[in-house]
């Protein structure tokens, strides 16, 4: 079970990715299975981009974002909400563990929770195993 | 006069409502024979047997038509042997192009679908416990054979080249006329290619809040068909009516919107989604106003995946890398 997963991180620019780079100057240790993607804003992640990073294999997919209310676009962040609620059901019910995404707020000052947030989610996909798509591999 | 152009329709795992919509040409299908000469048309219109279809030459085809998805070992025998024969090959109608109705089946098990089929269903009466076999001995002598279920539902374009795509459940008649005369006028559109007008079914429906300038509010309450009777003036989504128009093509005319009927999404997706049931989902989310609707809508509809991508199953992303190795299938 020692597997690294491999996760997807699509991170506003605003907060989400301002609290990663947060969490290296404070050098907080989390581990690296996380790949992330600067975006705008989180409204501005597709759903689909979440399935094709499923489809390709990846083991999980984390969306961050500005907590709800500090979003620089107003409500960008409300938006995403709204699409991942739905988009999990949809992966659910279409046979895959919607666990395997994962929407947090992380502001700008959270570094530390960054951190935590990649190895909790981390240590859960590694009790999960490989994302089914790419076999078991 | 040139020669006429050698016509043929399959009906691999559809309904023949696609064969349906095609009659529907009614006259101007028998003006229409001046130039067409239908070599085969099986196995609902002509009489013709599949053994006629192997013995003729390659190529001979120049215009083919499959309607309905590959589901047993039938379909996919007889559209391979349709693609060595003809020149241009078209998906024809939401099943042959993205899996339709019956790809749905691909979200229970092989055993679950012959389980409710066979024995479950409410006016099915099989004590015996009998299920249908691809062989059968009769009286010791006649091996009897049935083509036998795939283990997944295809597009017709997992398991052959396709030449045109063409949504629509059933697509409108008029793709037929449209194409004949591309062939005519040998102006034929890149292959692979959908034929669309481009457009969503907002852009052809008669109650888009733009062209009728209504104001356009994010919704706060989910309804279904049954639950009220939409207002036939004012937009289906601003009523409530979770509505698929935004994002599928309006090849239609919105003939589903003309009659109070929100749409489902069967002529496939407008051009730059990779995945209808993602952008569906994206789409209505951005039109409630919170997480509440969200969740009312959730409970209303409970199957999110049979929503979606209830004509469009077997294009799904996921199900595309599940089914990576489908092509192999016997």
């Amino acid at each position: 079970m020692s597997y690294t997963p491999n996760i997807i991180g699509f991170a506003c620019q605003w907060c989400t990715y301002a609290g990663a780079d947060l969490a290296g100057n404070l050098r907080a240790k989390y581990p690296p299975s996380i790949k992330l993607i600067k975006v705008p804003c989180s409204g501005r992640v597709e759903p689909e981009y979440v399935m094709e990073a499923f489809a390709q294999g990846a083991d999980g997919v984390l969306v961050g974002g500005c907590h709800i209310g500090d979003c620089h676009y107003k409500n960008g962040n409300h938006k995403t909400s709204r699409r991942m609620m739905i988009l999990s059901k949809l992966l659910e019910d279409s046979g895959f563990d919607a666990k395997r995404l994962r929407l947090e707020w992380i502001s700008g000052a959270e570094g530390y929770r960054f951190a935590e947030v990649a190895e909790e989610f981390t240590k859960e996909l590694q009790e999960m195993g490989p994302n089914p798509i790419k076999g078991g591999k | 006069m040139a020669e006429k152009i050698k016509t043929a329709f399959l009906l691999a795992g559809g309904c023949a409502g696609c064969e349906m919509s095609v009659v529907d040409l009614s006259e101007h299908l028998v003006d229409a024979l001046d130039s067409l000469e239908i070599v085969f048309w099986a196995p609902t219109v002509l009489d013709a047997k599949y053994s006629d279809l192997e013995a003729m030459p390659d190529k001979s085809i120049d215009l083919a038509f499959v309607d309905g998805m590959i589901r047993n070992t039938e379909n996919l025998h007889t559209v391979k042997v349709l693609r060595d024969k003809s020149k241009v090959l078209v998906a024809f109608g939401a099943c042959a192009s993205m899996g339709g109705i019956a790809a749905m089946g691909d979200l229970h098990t092989k055993e679950e679908l012959f389980q409710e089929a066979y024995k479950d269903s409410f006016s099915t009466d099989n004590p015996d416990n009998v299920y249908p076999s691809p062989e059968y001995l009769l009286d010791g002598k006649y091996n009897l054979t049935l083509p036998a279920i795939l283990d997944h539902c295809s597009t017709l374009d997992q398991v052959v080249d396709v030449d045109y795509f063409v949504g629509g459940c059933p697509p409108n008649y008029t793709f037929v006329g449209k194409l004949v005369n591309a062939i005519i006028a040998g102006d034929l559109p890149p292959a692979g290619s959908w034929l669309t007008n481009g457009k969503a079914v907002c852009d052809v429906c008669k109650r888009n809040p733009a062209t009728t300038n209504q104001e356009r509010f994010l919704v706060d309450e989910v309804k279904r068909t049954c639950d009220d009777r939409p207002d036939p003036e004012i937009c289906l989504l601003q009523q409530g009516f979770m509505c698929f128009g935004p994002v599928t093509q309006g090849d239609c005319g919105g003939s589903c919107l003309n009659v109070n009927i929100p749409c489902r999404g069967c002529g496939g997706p407008i051009p730059g989604i990779k995945d209808f049931g993602a952008r569906c989902a994206s789409m209505l989310a951005s039109s409630m106003t919170d997480d509440a609707t969200a969740q009312k809508f959730m409970d209303k509809f409970n199957n999110m995946a049979k929503l979606f991508y209830r004509y469009s199953h077997t294009t799904s992303k996921l199900n595309h890398a599940i089914a990576g190795h489908k092509e192999d299938t016997p």
